[in-house]
């Protein structure tokens, strides 16, 4: 890492959790500014609930997230809706809103939050989809667009603000290997282009190897392993490795918790 | 026993929390009256949508309602002499009660259930999280047009529902069964007292156009966004306005017309 | 376009139901605005008003001229005393004028029905009609009918 003052996201100490689950238990992390940093883990390690704790759309119990220095937490309603409009998110399904065309939905936030008129407004979405290749499908509407188009615009919709943190919510889940090497170029090019900070949330180890700058591998709760691609794949700890290759049983177990398997066949009727 | 104790605080306590959540969700959204510039398109949108979509249903309904009710008077009356009195039993039961209540449940099954799909297909497809991460607030841009749009067309409905059944009543009772058609009219219009009947009726629409609107918003925004979670608000939306509308009309009728 | 025709449509849906509201007022509930305009208030005691209600109509000849506006026992002479509103045009009622309770048909409700008399003084606010006619409660008809069968 260059500096440690090249921080953009700063979490210290945060516990989370859901009713009597701790999702993150005293978890702390930091996001260098301008590199893709990569959040790995097993499913069901709460990716992407650290994505919605960052962005504010749910609070943690207690310790602090700081984004460009402020305690997102204790933002009320304005501040937090102020600071969003600098971050962009690239949900699992795209979301993009069905009931507006491909244009509208990338025209949405720039409508929102600024008041250009609407020939700059156009040049803006036509910028923004040519640099996602979509420039042709400006009149569609999102139900005639594949998976993996939706995600593309949607990653349109995302950068049309220029923000200044982009956050990836698994954009790799259920794409075909075209798709996924589309995605995985945009994400890289755009990155080194526009000169934001990337996140991306995902489990498919190659790509995302492939991309991030910095990974932390999130488990049970906790920071399991942190580093940079070669680091993280000459770590030896049983865990990570079970996860950087994949196998099927290891310190995670192939069967979930159970009472013993004999004495459940033989016990039978209890 | 005792866990049935605990289960039964446990369902409470949710209960009550997410009866908390749906007022402030009320308060958050009622607050966003559609501005001019941007919610207006919106707010026109949604009227057409829980509108002039529920415009069918609320006509043929109310016509076969007026014409029931003038032809089931008419047998009832017609033994007493007293069958010029259709029109004012048909006016007064549409006015008072039937339009408001029928024009509530049609709406709750045919505008309620859709408004319900429609938010937690969006919860669902993370259209609801995603404008949040832009910076819009959803009850704003998705939830307060969907109000107001519920709350305004009820009324309109339920007004609607009441003229066209009186025409109904008056095709069969005047057209069909030959009551004259001149006291058919002078005995309605007798009976019937504007403040009374019709602004009370009026009254009960707007009441139950908000109870509608308000559950069925709610549990589309408070949905657990899988397919299951989506149906199951449907359901929960259709009959707890249901049950709401019959509970709130008993409660306003007291309070309307029986000198409480 | 698309936007056009949902406009369109929804302007159409709220004139319809502006429309129905005006039918219901009009042609419905009957309101005129001369009902907006303040009667004069008299009185009369009954001493059995049988069914008689608030908002019960008051006829001459059976054309409505006013309503019961209130019902209440006079303590002293133990009657009942009605407050009926009659409308301002109708100011020919003359001080000798009687009330008597009757019925519209076997079932019907009951309402007021006023005969005029021959007296020069009109009735103003707050008069009171001193010649009354009760009710006729049909139980006691038949009561004093199986009496009279009785006595016979």
């Amino acid at each position: 890492m260059d500096s440690l003052d090249d921080y953009i996201i700063e979490i210290e100490g945060m516990t989370f959790s859901r009713g009597e689950r701790a999702i993150f238990d005293n978890i702390s992390l930091r996001i260098p500014q301008g590199k893709v940093t990569a959040i790995m883990g097993p499913s069901g390690t709460g990716k992407t609930t650290l994505l919605k704790l960052i962005g504010g759309q749910i609070r943690p119990d207690s310790g602090c997230i700081r984004v460009e220095g402020l305690d997102i937490p204790k933002l009320n309603r304005g501040e937090l809706f102020e600071i969003r409009s600098r971050m962009g998110m690239l949900f699992q399904s795209g979301a993009l809103f069905s009931d507006l065309s491909v244009f509208e939905n990338v025209a949405f936030p720039l409508r929102v939050h600024t008041q250009l008129p609407e020939d700059m407004i156009r040049d803006l979405v036509f910028m923004k989809l040519q640099s996602v290749g979509l420039r042709g499908a400006v009149e569609l509407m999102p139900s005639e667009l594949s998976g993996g188009m939706a995600r593309r615009v949607a990653l349109a919709r995302a950068i049309a603000l220029d923000p200044d943190i982009l956050m990836y919510d698994e954009p790799f889940t259920g794409q075909d290997p075209i798709a996924m090497g589309v995605l995985v170029k945009l994400i890289k090019t755009l990155n080194k282009t526009l000169g934001h900070t990337s996140i991306v949330v995902s489990h498919d180890i190659q790509e995302t190897l492939s991309i991030a700058d910095y990974i932390y591998l999130v488990a049970d709760g906790h920071v399991v392993a942190q580093g940079t691609t070669q680091e993280l794949l000459a770590e030896t700890s049983p865990k990570v490795k079970q996860f950087m290759q994949g196998l099927p049983d290891g310190p995670v177990p192939f069967h979930f918790d159970a009472p013993d398997y004999l004495q459940d066949m033989l016990g039978g009727e209890q | 026993m005792i866990d049935q104790l605990q289960a039964l605080g446990f369902t409470g306590l949710n209960k009550l929390a997410a009866l908390g959540r749906s007022f402030i969700m009320l308060f958050h959204s009622l607050c966003y009256f559609p501005n001019p510039r941007v919610g207006f398109p919106l707010l026109i949108k949604q009227l057409h949508f829980v509108g002039v979509l529920s415009l069918i249903i609320i006509v043929v309904s109310g016509l076969f309602i007026g014409m029931v009710l003038s032809l089931q008077g008419y047998t009832i009356l017609v033994d007493y002499g007293s069958e010029q009195a259709v029109g004012q039993m048909v006016a007064l039961s549409l006015v008072r009660e039937l339009s408001p209540v029928v024009a509530g449940l049609l709406f709750a099954g045919r505008a309620g259930s859709a408004l319900t799909a429609e938010i937690g297909l969006m919860k669902a497809t993370e259209q609801l999280s995603s404008m949040e991460m832009i910076g819009v607030d959803p009850l704003r841009r998705i939830v307060a047009p969907r109000f107001w749009a519920g709350f305004i067309s009820l009324p309109l409905l339920s007004m609607i529902f009441s003229v066209v059944g009186i025409w109904g009543g008056l095709l069969v009772g005047v057209d069909w069964l030959g009551i004259y058609e001149g006291s058919f009219w002078a005995n309605m219009q007798a009976a019937v007292d504007f403040r009374i009947d019709v602004l009370n009726g009026i009254i009960k629409a707007i009441v139950f156009g908000y109870v509608v609107t308000w559950i069925a918003v709610f549990q589309g925004y408070d949905c657990i966004p899988t397919s299951e979670g989506i149906s199951q608000a449907t359901t929960k939306t259709v009959v707890y306005s249901s049950l709401s509308i019959l509970g709130v009309d008993f409660l306003l009728t007291a309070l309307m017309f029986g000198d409480l | 376009m698309r936007m056009r025709t949902i406009e369109l449509g929804v302007g159409a849906f709220i004139f319809a139901g502006f429309l129905a509201l005006v039918v219901l007022i009009v042609n419905v509930s009957g309101l005129t605005l001369s009902t907006n305009e303040e009667g004069y208030r008299i009185y009369a005691r009954f001493e059995n008003i049988g069914g008689l209600t608030v908002r019960s109509k008051v006829t001459i000849s059976g054309v409505a001229i006013g309503k019961v506006t209130n019902i209440t026992i006079d303590p002293d002479a133990l009657k009942a005393l009605v407050e009926m509103e009659i409308e301002p045009q109708y100011d020919y009622l003359t001080l000798d004028s009687s009330a008597a309770i009757l019925t519209a048909g076997l079932l019907g409700e009951k309402y007021i029905g006023i005969s005029v008399g021959a007296d020069e003084e009109m009735m103003a606010d707050g008069d009171e009609i001193e010649d009354t006619q009760s009710a006729l409660v049909l139980e006691e008809l038949i009561g004093k009918f199986l009496f009279n069968k009785v006595n016979e």
